[in-house]
């Protein structure tokens, strides 16, 4: 069996509406109420492109899944065990994904004549018999919503706003769940206006109170109080986006840095940009430039003033930071990049989620231009990763990418909230007097000189230097040491992190599946899987992809069979296969969409010759 | 000449006490500029403001993007970045922004000002970032052997546009004050004393300070400006603006421009002969409209300080609305834990 079915301790529910719905503020409180009990949880927002696309129509549909578990859940989820769908469109779009026998909460007041022309049914497939492999319960929410806020002395056209908590409420009484997180989150969120408040708590108890007295049969009880998978500690929920940003202030407060982020607004990077706007109070510069490379430019001029420049993008945006980059690169200068990737090329599915820019960001340059990319695994890893981009950028004097993508990005878990005080200072040498391009023996790294700094005035720029003085140089043996120094700067790092460990199992396994990024939670749930099923399966995830880990070419000599999984067409497997010429098994995906664990156990066993 | 161009690092800590000369500005680096350029002139009388202005060498930098005005950083003893082309305004803004305080000169062509970096200056004269720009405009792409440029005139013939070039070109002055630039001024490369009286009263100006001068490339579009430059004919071509002073022109002054109101332009005329001396415009730099048409003049062109106003500055802005800092290791351990928690 390739999911856990329902009763095995996890639920995978989907909300499904327009994108005007409130679709994924009832989502984020419907975690925050699962998470609030102790569960484990892990959640995507899948949200279309176009703000406010026509009602009704199957592209304007917003989603928002959550997997919640009483045992360690990892992905949102392959397949939807609840699937609440406010309209025809939603529940067009997203049947696919709901598993057999699985639970259908429609508002039937949306299935007009209208709305089902618009999702394209020729009839509603809520009296069709179409529905009849799961469970339906079909209501009239629009209505009972009305009642519900009427005391309130809300109009009845506007009693569809509430509509969302009503859901909600149903939905934690389906869950086992009760309304009082929800009902002290509406208290405060609108307690500037008291109707609105009455309003919607009214909505949510009444949601809640409805399947209590119409007795519907609960689904699987994962709110209820019980013990927890996760270890003790004290949590809150993290987006990977959020994390990011608290990675950064934290890094910069660790390097004793001020930071200056340039950006330009994209999707889905605009979120870092909102949430270091948020944290001005904690050194943070927030710039919003007049484009993609002004953004990385004012971030350069900065790391040049001796501030950290930061600048977060996604793929086309990349593509525009590139010369700069490169001029970072030949000034040795600090900067972390952000890359949010999303499907491409060219503009691509903005919203959807790939990871296809790993080649760009190890190799998209002019010249010989190596320096570190790194990868975020999860949201609560983004934060580690940030504070990693910064300290590597800082000891190597070099730029460094850090990949993430729109997936990660917006995929929220608990997170247990680390301990500053517990977390290590990042080193900055003191540049002395020493020269402007000086390197040290051991890093390669020149001393950070900020412009204004009394009596080391100096030139630099885009010019080739001289090892050393730093002026500029046409040497041809100066211009070999030069680039060499550039490689061999960026692979010591190496030396800097860590050795490669494994997720899950070792050299004596069958097979490794080695992934890197937000394929994290699918990957290693597959694999885990798998090893329940007995089959030896091991697992690596990168998170340092430029350098790659110092013992991985030994860790994937110790296997006869490789398998690289990865949301692009195989650009990791392209870079091992280069960089340690054995060949590998690729497994690739590019629908816009995370890895389901099925697919990934479905390729391992092919490659192991094992039937399901 | 080597392949080497030497920088003496680390600098000398200390220079003599004020006063101070231009030489006391120029680095180590051989200067190589083609001879008879008109880039050498421009230095000379940077390096003679920076002395005027007693300028502190450690907290001045040169940015500049490519091009052969851009290798100016290097012949300059302060800091100094050679960055890319055309986005030298973008460096500048975030050097501005970590350190406002610094004293900021950028270096730029007409290519890489008004083509590949039109974006970057555009938003940095909007912005009114604090410090001196200087458009060296030849008309011309030098560095990358004549190719024509977006300020060169119609039927100018380079190797890019051997039949003429066909486009209409940018006027750095209509650009300027069109983003909303609060300083124009324009001076010819050959002027020294109004160069350093130019870049003095740029440099002053709290904002963007932007200098268009008119520089001569001897290689590839030798003469561009000499029908402004020419001895013989400056008195008549020259129209120097400043502050509260008439606008007059020609031999002693004997030229004037008053505003014509019907057609909403300013007219050349000799006042006491066909018109009245009443008549005559006293240059206000405050006011946009005028340099506006003080920017369409072609005989006479327009020089000196042709716009100056106050405005807000940029990175000042910037830092005012920045909030109170909470920089102690407690606020961000409470910015971590965030405001929604629970136990395990």
């Amino acid at each position: 069996m390739d999911e856990p079915k329902l009763g095995e301790g996890a639920l995978v529910v989907r909300f499904a509406g327009d994108s005007g719905d409130g679709i994924q503020l009832t989502g984020t409180r419907f975690t925050a109420a699962a998470a609030f009990t102790g569960a484990d949880v892990s959640t995507f927002p899948d949200f279309p492109a176009e703000i406010r696309a026509p009602a009704g129509t199957t592209y304007g549909v917003s989603a928002f899944q959550i997997q919640i578990g009483r045992r360690t859940v990892r992905t949102p989820g392959d397949r939807v065990d609840v699937l609440v769908a406010l309209n025809p469109a939603a529940l067009m779009v997203n049947l696919d994904e709901l598993r057999p026998g699985g639970v259908i909460v429609a508002d039937s007041a949306a299935f007009t004549d209208r709305n089902l022309k618009k999702a394209g049914y020729a009839a509603s497939p809520l009296d069709d018999g179409s529905l009849d492999g799961y469970r339906l319960v079909a209501l009239d929410v629009t209505k009972l919503t009305a009642e519900a806020v009427k005391p309130a002395g809300v109009k009845a056209r506007d009693a569809g706003r509430a509509r969302n908590f009503w859901t909600l409420g149903l939905v934690l009484w389906l869950t086992g769940g009760d309304v009082a997180k929800s009902a002290a989150w509406i208290a405060e969120r609108f307690k500037a206006n008291a109707q609105l408040v009455d309003a919607n708590t009214r909505a949510l108890e009444a949601g809640h109170a409805f399947g209590d007295t119409a007795e519907l049969a609960r689904v699987e009880p994962v709110l209820e109080a019980g013990p927890s998978p996760l270890p003790g500690g004290r949590y809150r929920s993290i987006s990977g986006a959020d994390a990011l940003c608290l990675g950064l202030v934290t890094g910069a407060h660790l390097a004793d840095l001020e930071l200056v982020y340039g950006s330009y607004p994209i999707t889905p990077a605009s979120s870092m940009l909102h949430g270091l706007a948020r944290l001005g109070a904690y050194g943070v510069d927030v710039f919003q430039a007049e484009d993609e490379i002004a953004a990385i430019g004012v971030a350069l001029g900065a790391s040049y003033a001796g501030k950290l420049g930061i600048t977060g993008s996604s793929g086309p945006g990349m593509a525009l930071k590139t010369e700069m980059l490169g001029l970072a690169l030949a000034a040795e200068l600090p900067l972390v990049v952000i890359d949010a990737q999303r499907g491409g090329p060219s503009t691509g599915l903005p919203t959807k989620t790939e990871q296809s820019d790993l080649l760009q960001a190890v190799l998209g340059r002019n010249a010989d231009s190596p320096l570190p990319v790194l990868a975020a695994a999860t949201p609560h890893d983004a934060f580690e990763m940030a504070i990693e981009a910064i300290r590597l950028a800082v000891r190597a004097m070099t730029p460094v990418i850090l990949l993430t993508d729109g997936f990660l990005a917006n995929a929220t878990e608990p997170w247990a909230i680390p301990d500053l005080a517990a977390l290590a200072p990042i080193e900055r040498p003191p540049h002395g007097t020493r020269q402007p391009y000086e390197h040290d023996p051991e890093t390669l790294a020149r001393p950070w000189i900020p412009a204004g700094t009394p009596g080391l005035r100096h030139r630099i720029g885009g010019l080739e230097r001289q090892d050393g003085t730093g002026s500029v140089s046409y040497e041809p043996a100066n211009h070999q040491r030069m680039t060499e120094l550039r490689h061999a700067r960026v692979a010591r790092l190496a030396d800097a992190v860590a050795e490669q460990a494994f997720e899950a199992g070792g050299t004596d396994d069958d097979i490794l599946v080695v992934g890197w990024g937000s394929t994290y939670g699918a990957l290693t749930s597959a694999v885990d899987q798998l090893r329940g099923e007995g089959l030896k399966v091991a697992q690596l995830h990168l998170r340092h992809l430029s350098p790659l880990p110092r013992n991985l070419g030994d860790l994937l000599a110790a296997f006869d069979r490789v398998l690289v999984a990865e949301l692009n067409m195989g650009q990791l497997a392209l870079l091992l296969q280069g960089r340690y010429a054995r060949p590998v098994a690729s497994l690739t995906k590019v629908a816009g969409r995370p890895f389901g664990i099925g697919e990934i156990k479905n390729r391992v066993r092919a490659e192991l010759g094992v039937e399901a | 000449m080597s392949d080497t161009l030497d920088q003496a690092v680390p600098a000398a800590p200390e220079r003599s006490a004020s006063p101070r000369t231009a030489k006391d500005y120029a680095s180590d680096m051989e200067v190589r500029w083609c001879p008879g350029c008109g880039d050498y002139a421009i230095l000379k009388a940077v390096q003679k403001t920076l002395a005027e202005l007693e300028a502190d060498p450690d907290r001045t930098v040169f940015l500049s993007g490519i091009g052969c005005a851009a290798r100016f950083p290097y012949y300059v003893d302060t800091y100094g970045f050679h960055t890319i082309h055309g986005r030298a305004a973008a460096i500048a803004t975030g050097v501005k922004l970590a350190q406002p305080e610094l004293d900021v000169w950028v270096v730029s062509g007409d290519g890489d000002s008004l083509s590949i970096g039109g974006n970057h200056l555009l938003h940095l004269l909007r912005r009114n970032v604090d410090l001196v720009y200087l458009l060296f405009n030849n008309e011309v792409y030098g560095l990358t052997k004549g190719q024509a440029s977006p300020t060169s005139p119609v039927g100018q013939v380079t190797p890019s546009t051997p039949g003429g070039s066909l486009d209409a070109p940018v006027h750095a002055g209509r650009y300027v004050l069109g983003c909303g630039g609060t300083f124009f001024a324009r001076v010819p490369d050959v002027a020294q004393a109004q160069q350093v009286e130019v870049m003095k009263a740029a440099h002053a100006h709290a904002g963007t300070g932007f200098v268009e001068i008119l520089q001569n490339c001897i290689v590839y579009h030798d003469g561009a400006w000499s029908t402004v430059t020419d001895k013989k004919t400056a008195a008549e071509r020259q129209l120097w603006c400043r502050h509260g002073e008439p606008l007059r022109f020609g031999e002693g002054g004997a030229k004037a421009l008053r505003l014509n109101a019907a057609a909403l332009t300013l007219e050349a005329f000799t006042p006491g002969v066909d018109g009245e001396a009443a008549e005559v415009l006293v240059h206000d730099a405050g006011n946009p409209m005028l340099a506006r048409l003080l920017c369409e003049l072609d005989e006479p062109t327009a020089l000196g300080v042709i716009h100056r106003r106050d405005a807000a500055v940029s990175e000042r802005r910037h830092h005012a609305a920045r909030p109170p800092q909470r920089r102690e290791p407690a606020a961000l351990q409470e910015l971590l834990n965030g405001s929604d928690t629970w136990r395990i």
